[in-house]
């Protein structure tokens, strides 16, 4: 199942909706669950017997439970408006790739065997007057294969008239998958280690502790200044949930250390938590309650160990989705914490909020060798808010760099804010078995930056998602692009920030001078 | 998945990586670079040797910036950094260097 070969789309000046190329992207899927990952997340090893049946079953259960889910199979119209909105069908042609049909993949099963209709019909034979399809091993592999090429985006569902969203019935594909014993290598790998080591890539404690370490010696390198990056700190009044990626990878430790430099000016005393170093929830993308709600009591656990008074979030996109939309669902009341402060708050609020009260010493200058522009993370602009403001989400970032660097530029309107297009590695694609899906699903992203670097000079692009990050890391030099493009949102903010007693004319080091993923 | 290193036969996963890390030996390595099309080197060498002692401690390969540290502190500062790693391990060192020092492939948001 190793990637085939494949065509790098050629970038054009505008986001060209290519003619349909029926099942060019018919693969094999990405690599399967191993069977001691399914049985962690408590699902089957390998497919078991009777598993249409059980398929069928499962997804009469999940249209029964959510009412959303009903409507949304329910009350498509086959306007065509979302057929040019999903970047896997403008970098793939593949009609199925299409939200509308990646929909009725699903929709035409649940026709069948779910709708008076459906049922009725099927006793007669003429199911296939309203396009009812049998649940086969042909339909299960086509859901395997395409419910993989979806990043649970939903740029579909803000172009369709009735708001369907299509990441709902990708999120219900999966879960069925997984419980008839299909799962995906990448996501319940990841989520098994979230079960035992506490975070997505297995970094005990000791390594975590022992990586902290470094960080403190590079920043005091650096500035001067010993900031402290305090882990399990009983009694902090905050508590900093990062993408472990943070921890390990660039240039998301870039990040990292703007974070701590932040947190350290604002005179607020924070922890991270061993038991909670992970900010992301991969029980999303499976579309698995129990999962999503086992990873997200990890944080209430720390959270009420470590006494804190206050929760924020790092950059990581899905993460803030999960936190802003399900926390409280998942793993409240919060009760316990200062009610004088969001719950959940996303690392970009507390910024913002001591930019604007004058809290930190800026030198936008630093970052003079830079034009930037901005990437809105999916799961952070369709899904979530920042700082209880209409469009907080797209300004606060945007205040942010712009406080910090004295270029800054917009892509284009239509690949931004609400609009803005996938990275093409979100929703568990983040994986090398998926590289010509990822390479593809990046094409309007990458289209739109290759036009604002050519006409406006743009240098680097920030981003506030773990994922984003290391897509672009590996996708950019694909199209040509330097892969230091892209950086951090707290990088910016850390180059730029001087620390208390710092002196000015210390050398800085500029940047992430070690790239590594 | 397996791997034919004179004759022996080792488990690996779909990607190639070695499934069981004692089975490590630097024939493998070389086996597995081979594989790419690679050659290994001293240079080579002190990083695979590097991810293992490491892992041997703390049960996960290190974090980027501690291996580039670390290798500019074993060969000189200006390699202390990810260029030269890309250099040597065109394919994103940590991934390409990992499976050749027979750990298991880094997986998470990275």
């Amino acid at each position: 199942m190793a990637n085939r070969e494949y065509t790098v789309p050629q970038l054009f000046k505008h986001i060209e909706t290519p003619k349909i190329e029926p099942n060019s992207m018919q693969l094999p899927g990405p690599f399967k669950a191993k069977s001691n990952h399914q049985q962690t997340l408590g699902f089957p090893s390998e497919l078991i017997d009777n598993w249409q049946q059980n398929a069928i079953d499962a997804m009469g259960q999940a249209v029964n439970q959510s009412r959303g889910l009903r409507v949304f199979l329910d009350s498509c119209v086959k306007c065509g408006a979302c057929t040019d909105k999903c970047h896997y069908y403008l970098g793939s042609a593949d009609p199925k790739n299409m939200p509308v049909a990646r929909q009725d993949l699903f929709r035409n099963v649940y026709r069948k065997y779910h709708t008076p209709a459906g049922r009725f019909l099927s006793k007669l034979g003429l199911d296939w007057l309203i396009g009812g399809q049998e649940m086969n091993r042909s339909v299960l592999d086509d859901w395997y294969n395409y419910y993989h090429q979806c990043s649970e985006c939903r740029r579909c569902t803000v172009y369709c008239p009735y708001g369907i969203d299509t990441s709902e019935i990708t999120m219900a594909a999966r879960n069925i998958m997984s419980q008839i014993g299909v799962g995906q290598k990448y996501s319940t790998e990841v989520i098994s280690k979230v079960y035992q080591v506490g975070n997505n890539l297995g970094l005990p404690e000791a390594a975590l502790q022992n990586t902290l370490e470094g960080l403190e010696e590079d920043i005091e390198e650096e500035t001067g200044i010993f900031v402290k990056l305090p882990l399990d700190q009983v009694g902090a009044d905050i508590l900093l949930v990062a993408p472990s990626a943070d921890f390990f990878a660039e240039p998301h430790v870039d990040g990292l250390i703007g974070y701590a430099k932040v947190l350290h000016e604002s005179g607020i005393s924070w922890t991270f938590s061993s038991k909670a170093s992970e900010a992301a929830n991969f029980g999303l993308f499976i579309g698995n309650e129990d999962s999503m709600r086992k990873i997200a009591l990890r944080i209430r656990e720390a959270a009420i160990d470590l006494g804190v008074k206050r929760i924020i979030f790092g950059e990581c996109g899905h993460a803030w989705r999960v936190a802003y939309n399900y926390l409280e669902t998942l793993a409240g009341p919060f009760d316990f914490l200062d009610k004088n402060h969001p719950m959940p708050q996303h690392i970009c609020e507390f910024t913002h909020d001591l930019i604007q009260r004058n809290q930190l010493t800026l030198d936008p200058s630093r970052n003079n060798d830079k034009t930037v522009t901005f990437h809105d993370s999916c799961n952070v602009a369709r899904a979530s808010n920042m700082g209880g403001i209409s469009g907080g989400q797209f300004s606060i970032p945007r205040d942010i760099i712009k406080a910090v660097c004295n270029r800054y530029v917009d892509m284009a309107k239509d690949t931004i804010h609400g609009a803005t297009f996938c990275c093409g590695g979100g929703g568990g694609l983040l994986t090398d078995d998926l590289m010509e899906v990822r390479v593809k699903g990046a094409l309007p992203r990458m289209t739109a930056l290759n036009n604002v670097v050519e006409e406006q000079g743009v240098t680097h692009m920030a981003a506030i998602c773990a994922i984003c990050k290391s897509q672009f890391s590996k996708i950019l030099p694909v199209y040509g692009m330097d892969m230091d493009m892209i950086v951090s949102l707290h990088q910016l903010v850390g180059t730029a920030i001087i620390l208390t007693g710092q002196k000015k004319t210390i050398h800085q080091k500029i940047e992430n001078q070690h790239r590594l993923l | 998945m397996s791997l034919d290193v004179n004759g022996v036969i080792y488990e690996t996963d779909e990607e190639g990586y070695l499934a069981n890390l004692n089975d490590w030996t630097m024939s493998i390595a070389k086996a597995q670079a081979d594989k790419d099309g690679a050659e290994l080197e001293d240079a080579h060498w002190e990083v695979i040797h590097f991810l293992r002692e490491y892992y041997n401690e703390y049960q996960i390969s290190p974090a980027v910036r501690i291996l580039t540290k670390a290798i500019g502190k074993r060969l000189g500062s200006d390699k202390g950094n990810s260029k030269y790693l890309y250099e040597l391990f065109p394919h994103g060192p940590a991934k390409q260097a990992c499976k050749y020092a027979g750990l298991p492939k880094p997986t998470g948001c990275i």
